[in-house]
């Protein structure tokens, strides 16, 4: 098998994917109990999550404060779908109005509002997973990247949309859930998802889904867009003078990007069982960014590997020092801005395997040429 | 929905909801001047600007204790005291944080957002740990407690009224500073051509990390202000800040004016939708329409003419 710059993978990536994969389908199931693996479970979604923004941020140079807007959209129409299912007349004969959803019978509502009508059907509950982010970034998109809106300013009102939703889905409690969120999830198409074996096999679902996922980055990153995006990122007026459409390529990226969170948000909601706005809102918006950012936010491995550990930390220091744990991610963010903006696929690239690769350079009697590792940016995994 | 009150009701309740508005409107400007120095002269994004301010009203809540303690015949006079300290407090840390942070990340402004963010949720933590976390309220002296009839069926609180004249104070001195004074001069100049104004001899490092200090100094005036009309938890700042940096891009970054406006026709139409619709349709029906007129005008209300 050639390697040639062109072919989706280099030989180096490829065994980053091969080692993440081993990790995810053979390491972890090996040595987590069964309420550890759920857990890495959910930290999966967020890495569907990660890896847009690492197509959005790191590669297009767009950051979007506003990711859990779509996380939240994915798993929210997921859990209409199987509150409906779990909302049958039986389940719920003890409500005045039996067969609607328990929290609006608690707000006085008597039948069912018409845009939770068609989540009946699982077939476009799962289509709207995906079509209800995208539509929603592409108004975004639209009507922020044509009129050349980027930066900060976009970040700011990314931010602002999550704020807004966190509120309107809080504040429309009969509609919504409120607060809470939409709890008490139960069957999939009749299949028990609250099981051990149901987390275990949604656990697989997931890295499969990831992996899907991942290779689409990885498509996306080795095409000819991938590298207007990063010219883009680099010299957005340039590649404007060169005649490309500029914003079309940063609404494309940014829907993926939400497409993505989609996915995640909605395998969120089967893993852990509930859906609420606390994953909407500003906060874990911001939280979905440092992920990213300690991955390496060129670096679409990288992401899920921060998703993993970050959560990982933060499970382990909240059970442990609730009180560290802030001043640990307040103390993540600086670092990774000031010491390794690039994060760990930046260490890993720059420190760890130049080293590497001396070293068996060295072994092999030092005859051979030290092999010219990839100084460029974006080659980095 | 107007049509369940009389014409007097009605003009009553825009009345009281306009002064309502009024009270948000100077907690916005005091909250939104800082900013809008930052933001507006530097373009740093500070996500820790609430946590500036949080500071503010905790150097309050310190200062009314040691008066109630040590010092309780004078102690209707405290809070100018305070809000000195707490300009000079959240000041300092302002200027600490520019030559420790934000001075390396001038380059990335999408970094010096996140590196804010941290900052910010160490902060938080810190207030709780050290303050605890309940919220902690002041004792308003006496002669700011009650309300001033103005008819009979309208009433203003007095405290919303000294917040409101502090608002008006704050912000003619800072328009001062900005238009009138050496350093407001040189902080124009650096906005416009930053280059050029290091050649013509301005220490553009030192009047940077002034320009920071200050914005947060004024941040710490407002969370002063704010214990007056309302109490202090860790993450009241948190809770304010996409509002205030909405009302400073919506005016027009870099314009002081733009910033007062913004913040005038945000609060009042918050508040006066408040009356009729729920709290919460009130905030996501204003916002709404910020971020629309935004992505028609993304510039703001009042843009600044620049090239740059």
């Amino acid at each position: 098998m050639t390697f040639s710059k062109n072919s989706l993978f280099t030989r180096q990536e490829l065994i980053g994917f091969i080692v993440l994969a081993a990790i995810i389908f053979l390491l972890l199931p090996a040595v987590l109990d069964n309420f550890r693996l759920n857990l890495f479970g959910k930290y999966l979604t967020y890495a569907f999550v990660a890896v847009g923004l690492a197509l959005c941020w790191g590669a297009g140079g767009i950051l979007s404060l506003g990711q859990g807007v779509f996380f939240g959209l994915g798993g929210y129409c997921m859990a209409m779908f199987l509150k409906l299912e779990a909302s049958t007349p039986e389940n719920t004969s003890i409500q005045s109005t039996p067969g609607i959803p328990d929290f609006m019978d608690w707000n006085q509502l008597t039948e069912l509002p018409f845009w939770w009508v068609p989540f009946h059907s699982l077939t476009i509950a799962l289509i709207a997973v995906v079509i209800v982010p995208v539509t929603f970034a592409l108004i975004i998109g639209v009507a922020m990247f044509r009129r050349r809106v980027g930066g900060v300013y976009f970040a700011i009102i990314t931010q602002a949309f999550a704020a807004i939703l966190t509120i309107l889905i809080i504040g429309q409690q009969g509609f919504t859930g409120g607060v809470n969120g939409i709890t008490d999830l139960r069957t999939l198409k009749g299949w028990d998802i609250r099981t051990d074996e149901a987390k275990e096999v949604l656990y697989f679902v997931n890295a499969f889904l990831l992996f899907g996922v991942l290779l689409i980055a990885q498509f996306v990153r080795k095409s000819k867009l991938g590298r207007i995006l990063i010219a883009m990122r680099d010299q957005e007026d340039r590649v404007r003078f060169s005649g490309y459409d500029v914003a079309s390529f940063k609404i494309f990226i940014f829907c993926l990007g939400a497409a993505f969170a989609g996915i995640g948000g909605a395998m969120f909601t089967l893993q852990v069982g509930f859906m609420s706005p606390t994953l909407v809102g500003i906060v874990p918006s911001i939280e979905m960014v440092i992920f990213c950012a300690v991955g390496g936010r060129l670096s679409i491995l990288g992401a899920v590997y921060g998703a993993l550990l970050v959560n990982w930390a933060k499970t382990s220091f909240s059970e442990s020092f609730p009180e560290l744990w802030l001043f640990g991610l307040g103390g993540l963010f600086i670092a990774v801005v000031m010491l390794f903006p690039n994060g760990l696929a930046g260490i890993w690239t720059e420190q760890i395997m130049p080293r590497i690769t001396k070293l068996w350079a060295a072994r092999a009697g030092a005859v051979a040429p030290i092999p010219a590792t990839s100084t460029e940016e974006e080659g980095a995994i | 929905m107007f049509s369940d009150y009389s014409m007097s009701e009605l003009g009553a309740i825009f009345a009281m909801q306009g002064f309502a508005g009024l009270i948000l409107f100077s907690v916005f400007v005091l909250m939104a001047l800082g900013l809008a120095i930052i933001f507006g002269q530097m373009g740093v994004i500070n996500m820790a600007h609430g946590e500036f301010m949080i500071l503010g009203a905790y150097m309050t809540y310190l200062v009314s204790n040691v008066f109630a303690a040590y010092l309780p015949g004078l102690f209707g006079m405290y809070f100018f005291v305070a809000m000195i300290l707490a300009f000079i407090a959240s000041g300092a840390l302002g200027l600490f944080v520019e030559w420790s942070l934000i001075r390396h990340l001038y380059k990335r402004p999408l970094d010096t957002l996140l590196a804010t963010w941290g900052l910010s949720l160490i902060l938080q933590q810190l207030y709780r740990s050290v303050f605890g976390a309940r919220e902690v309220g002041v004792s308003i002296p006496d002669w700011m407690m009650g309300s001033m009839p103005v008819t009979d069926m309208i009433e203003v609180p007095i405290n919303g009224i000294f917040v409101m004249v502090l608002a008006v104070g704050i912000s003619l001195a800072v328009y001062v500073m900005m238009f009138r004074s050496n350093w407001g001069k040189q902080v124009r100049a650096i906005n416009q051509n930053r280059v050029m104004a290091g050649a013509v001899g301005i220490n553009t490092e030192w009047t940077d990390r002034l320009t920071f200090g200050i914005g947060c100094g004024v941040a710490g005036v407002a969370g002063s202000a704010f214990t007056m009309i309302g109490s202090t938890g860790p993450t009241a700042g948190q809770l304010y800040i996409v509002d205030t940096f909405l009302v400073v891009v919506f005016g027009g970054a870099g314009s002081i004016l733009g910033t007062i406006a913004s913040a005038f026709s945000i609060s009042q139409a918050q508040s006066i939708m408040e009356f009729f619709l729920s709290g919460s349709m009130a905030k996501v029906l204003t916002l709404l329409v910020v971020v629309g007129i935004l992505m028609i005008r993304p510039q703001g209300l009042f843009a600044l003419k620049l090239r740059k």
